[in-house]
């Protein structure tokens, strides 16, 4: 019940900052689209990214100081485990213009087909990986 | 409205704040808890409450927000408009799909998590660094079409 009052409250701050984003800068809030873009060569433009990025950490920083207890991570993943996901998350995310939040949160809310698409298709191939690691590599959480 | 990209960028900068704050309160940024919510047989469900939070407030607003000509800082909005589902789309989401279940991060978490000192987050953002450079050197090899 906690935890679901935790998540509800954490959606909502997600949902007012994007709808920031789009209001004042007329912006998708996209993290992988974000990255992707601010690995190319800086200029004023794309300055904004960099700024989005830092106050991802600050943020994060923030959290850590308020509530350490965020960022337990009890998952039973491994370095090489963790290692793959990340190249399969820049990889795919890249290649299908986005992720869970250009996708999943702005594109969904917004009824963008694609957007739409694009997260049934995520959720359901994350959890067909979970499985396999289940029942196959012996992984838990 | 002529665009303010000073101004664009601090509320860049409050909006990644507010955006991490809000995946750290939501539990997106500990695996376990996406990992169980990629399982339906030991389900935790309170992620579907972050979607259900990020996406009933975006939803609520965006039609109101777009009434307006231009966004408050900026000449013009900057929404993708595209309509067609492509091979490229389908097939990059699974292939995060996959990553996303093995590690339970996805980009925005990952990065958050970067001020955790738990030494995974560092090793799934080089990773997901690495992925995404591969996909910029290896998409003309691919031959996958826009």
């Amino acid at each position: 019940m906690n935890a679901m009052i935790f998540s509800l409250m954490g959606g909502c701050l997600i949902g007012i900052a994007v709808t920031l984003m789009l209001l004042f800068n007329g912006k998708v809030t996209g993290v992988s689209g974000i990255i992707a873009a601010s690995m190319s060569k800086p200029n004023k433009e794309g300055a904004w990214r960099m700024f989005f990025l830092f106050g991802l950490l600050v943020g994060g920083i923030l959290m850590k100081v308020i509530r350490p207890e965020s960022f337990a991570n009890f998952s039973d993943r491994g370095i090489p485990m963790v290692l793959f996901a990340g190249l399969f998350v820049g990889f795919g995310t890249v290649m299908g213009s986005g992720c869970t939040s250009g996708h999943g949160v702005c594109g969904v809310s917004r009824l963008s087909l694609r957007s739409v698409t694009a997260t049934f298709t995520f959720m359901f191939f994350g959890f067909l990986t979970v499985q396999i690691v289940r029942h196959f590599l012996g992984g838990g959480l | 409205m002529k665009s303010n990209l000073t101004l664009q960028n601090v509320i860049s900068l409050v909006v990644g704040i507010i955006f991490a704050m809000g995946l750290a309160i939501s539990g997106m940024t500990q695996p376990q808890k996406v990992i169980g919510f990629l399982n339906p047989w030991d389900w935790d469900s309170s992620l579907l409450f972050v979607m259900a939070g990020a996406v009933s407030v975006h939803a609520f607003f965006y039609p109101l927000i777009k009434r307006r000509a231009s966004p408050l800082l900026n000449a013009q909005w900057q929404i993708p408009s595209r309509k067609d589902i492509t091979i490229r789309l389908v097939l990059g989401s699974a292939i995060f799909g996959v990553g996303w279940g093995l590690g339970g991060y996805c980009p925005g978490p990952g990065v958050v998590s970067l001020v955790s000192g738990d030494f995974r987050s560092l090793i799934f953002v080089i990773g997901m660094i690495a992925g995404m450079f591969l996909f910029k050197k290896t998409e003309k090899y691919l031959g996958l079409p826009e």
